[in-house]
């Protein structure tokens, strides 16, 4: 088996403006791990290296990828590369000027996050006020002529605003609305509890999802990220392990996906140490959970490993404690009751119309105590 | 998507890109999240909507090309079905 990778993602930096909750960075992203950002040669020589490997999309990401000042110079890098590049952005203070630069430079794609329909809510989650600067930002990208994507991470307190998120981005003449229900991994596991929706939430939205998707068809792509704890099987994650997708940590760790550094059986290589080639290819990380030969039953004997590789390895690891069993999401998975139980709490705590938990904003002193706690 | 008339001109959308990938030895059609990796026959498809021909023209060309006839729903199937994904845009 020789998979080729086909999508990078470059974690630039895990400084970030905003403070949201459901943030898919790493709890401990203040702590000694991450603090050295690799710098624009090193990036470089990453992009290189990926090309080489058969990588064609480039996610330029964070944490927030314009506080890279040398954002222009990697986007002209990977644009004379031949990378398809898209800039996922809070796009906080983000002018005009500098996405004209970043579009001079060859960028390709514009993603710009929003947390919910309105100022006070969005401001809100996002615990910066930031509203503003995301709309005159989604101005800029469409008058410069750069695809958009408008990103929304969905949970309990903004669910009920699908309808006006979609409208918003019709609004904009977006290409695409990526309506992502939270993934619980990062801080969005440490804070599940408060974000989760109820089973009513979720079907109301579903149904305003579908009758926008036939209203809009052919002018706006409305993307649903299914929400997996109330699904019967689990995702195909990452399109299996190791085989078509990377990320890289702002200071040079090559993950699987975004959320497996939090995996602790697993040794994680760097960019700096070894090449990115050796890491696709012979490292440990990459190559443990590759194939099917580390499946165990239920996955092992059912017909539909083909299609979703056994799920997230991650989740398996947050919820059971064991990166190598069966996504506890799958109702065929023997770790299925785990996830009913957190699900049956949302419910009984709405039916009782109890105060839904507080969350921890995403921040560097918070991100720093819970590293301590370890 | 309707399937386009004869006289329409299918050009490549602006968010889209069309290029040679050498890792695979195949050319590649990139957007927004997402890629087509295309086999020779849809290359040279593409390769032909330069935004100038209308689609009688391109099924000319490439029957002239290969010395073939009848191509035109195997050009058709693939344009509309890249239609159908906003990477083909039909102009007047």
């Amino acid at each position: 088996m020789d998979p080729k990778p086909l999508w990078l993602l470059a974690e630039l930096t895990y400084r970030c403006p905003l403070q949201c909750p459901y943030c898919s960075n790493p709890l401990e992203f203040a702590g000694p791990r991450f603090k050295r950002e690799l710098s624009t040669e090193e990036w470089c020589r990453v992009f290189r290296d990926a090309k080489a490997l058969g990588v064609l999309q480039l996610g330029l990401s964070g944490g927030e990828p314009t506080l890279r000042s040398d954002l222009e110079e990697l986007v002209r890098t990977a644009h004379e590369l031949g990378l398809y590049s898209s800039l996922i952005t809070s796009a906080y203070r983000l002018t005009r000027d500098r996405l004209a630069a970043l579009r001079q430079a060859g960028l390709d794609h514009v993603q710009i996050s929003i947390q919910g329909a309105d100022a006070e809510l969005s401001d809100e989650i996002a615990g910066t006020a930031s509203y503003r600067d995301k709309i005159a930002a989604y101005h800029y990208t469409r008058e410069l002529g750069f695809p958009l994507t408008v990103n929304v991470v969905l949970h309990r307190r903004n669910l009920h605003q699908v309808e006006a998120l979609i409208r918003l981005a019709e609004s904009l003449g977006a290409e695409r609305i990526e309506l992502a229900n939270t993934q619980f991994y990062g801080w969005a596991f440490h804070n599940r509890d408060a974000l989760m929706p109820t089973k009513a939430q979720l079907e109301a939205a579903w149904a305003v999802v579908q009758r926008e998707r036939q209203r809009l068809v052919g002018r706006l792509e409305i993307v649903w990220v299914l929400p997996d704890y109330h699904e019967q099987f689990p995702k195909p994650c990452m399109g299996g392990w190791g085989r078509a997708y990377m990320t890289v940590t702002p200071a040079g760790e090559v993950w699987p996906c975004h959320a497996a550094g939090r995996i602790t059986t697993l040794r994680f290589e760097s960019v700096r140490e070894r090449p990115l080639e050796w890491i696709w290819h012979e490292s440990e990380a990459f190559n443990r959970f590759r194939g099917e030969s580390w499946m165990p039953e239920p996955c092992r004997s059912c017909p539909r490993k083909e299609m979703d590789y056994g799920g997230c390895r991650c989740q398996a690891f947050l919820v059971a404690g064991d990166a190598g069993v069966t996504d506890p999401v799958c109702s065929l998975s023997p770790r299925r009751h785990l996830i009913d139980a957190t699900v049956a709490q949302v419910e009984r705590g709405a039916a009782a119309q109890a105060t839904p938990e507080q969350w921890t904003y995403r921040a560097a002193p918070a991100s720093r105590a819970l590293a301590a706690k370890g | 998507m309707s399937p386009a008339s004869a006289a329409a001109v299918p050009r490549v959308a602006p968010k889209a890109r069309l290029q040679w990938d050498d890792v695979r030895n195949r050319h590649v059609l990139l957007y927004p999240e997402g890629l087509v990796i295309l086999n020779h026959t849809g290359a040279e498809i593409l390769g032909v909507c330069d935004g100038v021909r209308s689609l009688a023209e391109i099924v000319a060309t490439l029957e002239q090309r290969y010395g073939a006839s009848g191509l035109e729903p195997d050009v058709c199937a693939l344009l509309d079905g890249l239609a159908a994904k906003g990477l083909v845009l039909y102009g007047p």
